[in-house]
């Protein structure tokens, strides 16, 4: 009897502490749209679609800052899950024992670098570095979209490959040690097949991919909230821009910039709402990959179930 | 016998207990960043000459002080820009702006080849800032500069990310002499900028200026005279050509303080006198004018009192232009007017 009520206990004491994490969404979710009523109100959808963000006037978009947030994440994405994924194969697969211990202490000392230190870094380094890059590009290549504007060095580009160093560590992190996961059976079972190094590394990504997806994602979401080092190098200018060359901004940015000296309730209220945005597409973002990892887990393994064409010769 | 001993020196340390908790006073302030090291500078030396009093100021920025003064949350507030009328009726009572110290703005630049300081007149500064000037060698900044040879390089316009008192000051300026400033952009702590690229804090324009060859920003003249940064001189009011300096900025307040509104609410951009620096202006502390805690009043009354006349040596050392004498004197008996009891 004594257990049973333990057992009771238990149970609703972890299950208070789960219920405490729904409670704190739903408040932050609450609390950052009580306090952007006004903006809300005003602008209604027009919000999501304005490129206007005019404090003195009071017209509020956020559109510039949606498209800066989600193109410097994407493209550090794009930049970072090959770099990410190719130090985490290395390191569990290929690496001699010896290389494995300070590879791994490296990668995990850049995750704990603070952020703003990435940025100050970057406004020293990286900016300059991308200026020069910016100089000499040739005209004809000017002419494209993706590479026009002026050689600030301040912009995307530097944003994006800042991002991209900062979030490797994260994302490599967590693939080596999905790698790691992964059944020695699986990999003797491929090599017993007459697998080469090449196949069986092969295999056991496939094994993975859910994990490695998951940790791609994360890396993406940090990116995604990152306030500090993009601000000192997006050249926080509220324009949408397909130009890698273009300054950019990003919602986390304006947020940290502005909210200090906001005086205006209606300017508190927009910057407010764009931290509301900010956290719908950081759900819906954590959703969709979700979803995604859930059909990579359904799929079935091809691969495996087929012969290998290394398996066929021998 | 020993019991005797005990209640005595109980008794003692309740009372010494009690005299310290009375005697001691806690003040909390916040707001602008601008005029922090010298509020610092003096809470630190109030502190000195009264130990029981102890003032604490978080430079938060103007708009966060504003912010927090309406809501009663702390005693004092500090701001670089007037409060406006829509604010003031916001607030649950009267509040009295006073202003401390002055400060002034200045245009730094980066141009490859040119080490003579470049003048430049309000309309070619907002023209710059608007993106209508866009190359060095533009006619309207070498007719200013006669002499200089300027480079056919792109002008690169910084300016300010985060809100702020200097870029109130600044673009209160542009808006004063350009007529197009004022309808297209206006003044606050943070605008639409029409061009440019943005970094936070001065140090982080000025970095940028440091790095990009055509750059021209601004900043707070304290943070030019301490980085010594080379900045340009501003035609002012009178049409000459004036550099930037505790001097030239007290000149500027000076002429103002002729005509000095009840209030402090006061604008001293593009002041009238041959030798007033035309981007200063004054920051002010926020104080209501029938304060809820009248212990807490009384304390601050004599700081601000003692900041308005002695503190005012610490000026120079910290680049900041004391008050003309004027504006002290007015000053000090607006400050009489808070309610104490």
């Amino acid at each position: 009897m004594k257990t049973r009520s333990d057992e009771i206990l238990f149970r609703a004491g972890t299950g208070a502490f789960a219920v405490v994490i729904i409670a704190i969404v739903a408040a932050i979710g609450w609390v950052l749209y009580t306090d952007s009523a006004d903006s809300i109100w005003k602008f209604g959808w027009q919000f999501w679609q304005t490129e206007i963000w005019d404090p003195v006037s009071g017209e509020f978009g956020a559109r510039p800052f949606i498209w800066g947030t989600l193109y410097s994440s994407l493209l550090a994405l794009l930049i970072a899950a090959p770099v990410a994924l190719g130090i985490a194969i290395y390191v569990s697969e290929l690496s001699p024992g010896w290389a494995q211990r300070p590879l791994v202490f490296v990668t995990e000392l850049l995750a704990a670098i603070p952020s703003i230190v990435y940025g100050l870094w970057g406004i020293f380094v990286l900016v300059p570095f991308v200026r020069r890059l910016e100089t000499g590009t040739p005209e004809w290549l000017k002419a494209v979209p993706l590479f026009s504007g002026p050689p600030l060095g301040l912009g995307m580009l530097s944003a994006a490959l800042l991002l991209a160093i900062m979030v490797v560590p994260f994302s490599s992190s967590i693939a080596r040690e999905v790698l790691r996961a992964v059944p020695q059976s699986q990999r003797e079972g491929a090599y017993a097949l007459g697998a080469t190094r090449w196949e069986a590394i092969r295999m056991a990504l496939f094994y993975a991919r859910t994990g490695i997806v998951g940790a791609i994602m994360l890396g993406f979401g940090r990116a995604l909230g990152e306030t500090m080092a993009v601000t000192m190098v997006i050249g926080n200018t509220p324009r949408v821009s397909v130009s890698l060359f273009a300054p950019q901004y990003t919602m986390a940015a304006v947020i940290a910039n502005e909210f200090a000296e906001a005086a205006d309730q209606l300017h508190v209220h927009a910057l407010v709402e764009i931290g509301l945005v900010l956290f719908a597409i950081t759900l819906v973002v954590n959703g969709l990959s979700r979803a995604f990892i859930w059909s990579l887990g359904r799929q079935r393994a091809p691969r495996a179930a087929a012969p290998l064409p290394a398996a066929e010769a021998a | 016998m020993s019991k005797h001993w005990w209640s005595g020196v109980l008794a003692v340390a309740v009372l010494a207990g009690a005299t310290v908790a009375a005697q001691k006073v806690q003040i909390n302030g916040a707001g602008a960043t601008f005029p922090a090291p010298i509020y610092t500078k003096w809470f630190a030396e109030y502190n000195k000459l009264h130990p029981d009093v102890q003032i604490n100021y978080q430079p938060l920025g103007s708009g966060a002080g504003i912010r927090q003064i309406t809501a009663r949350t702390v005693f004092f507030g500090a701001s670089d820009g007037p409060m406006t009328p829509e604010q003031m009726q916001a607030a649950p009572g009267k509040i009295l702006h006073l202003p401390t110290v002055l400060g002034a703005v200045v245009p730094i630049y980066n141009i490859p080849g040119v080490s003579k300081e470049l003048q430049f007149t309000g309309p070619v500064l907002a023209d710059i800032f608007l993106g209508k000037i866009t190359k060095w060698n533009d006619p309207a900044i070498a007719k200013v500069n006669a002499g200089v040879t300027l480079p056919s390089a792109d002008i690169v316009v910084a300016h300010r990310s985060d809100g702020s008192g200097t870029t109130y000051i600044w673009v209160d300026y542009l808006a004063k002499v350009s007529p197009e400033w004022k309808k297209r952009v206006g003044v606050n702590t943070s605008v639409n900028w029409p061009t440019g690229v943005a970094a936070a804090k001065n140090d982080g324009v000025a970095a940028i200026v440091a790095q990009t060859p055509g750059a021209i920003g601004y900043v707070e003249l304290i943070y030019a005279l301490q980085t010594k940064a080379a900045y340009g001189t501003v035609q002012n009011y009178n049409g000459k050509f004036v550099k930037a300096s505790v001097e030239s900025v007290t000149a500027a307040a000076a002429e103002a303080a002729k005509s000095m509104p009840a209030d402090y609410r006061v604008s001293i951009t593009n002041a009238p006198g041959d030798g007033a620096y035309p981007i200063s202006s004054f920051t002010w502390l926020l104080l209501y004018q029938d304060p809820k805690d009248k212990a807490q009043a009384k304390v601050m009354n004599d700081f601000v009192k003692w900041a308005l006349t002695d503190g005012q040596k610490f000026c120079g050392d910290l680049g900041y232009a004391p008050l003309p004498k004027n504006v002290v004197d007015m000053e000090l008996k607006t400050l009489a007017t808070i309610k104490t009891q």
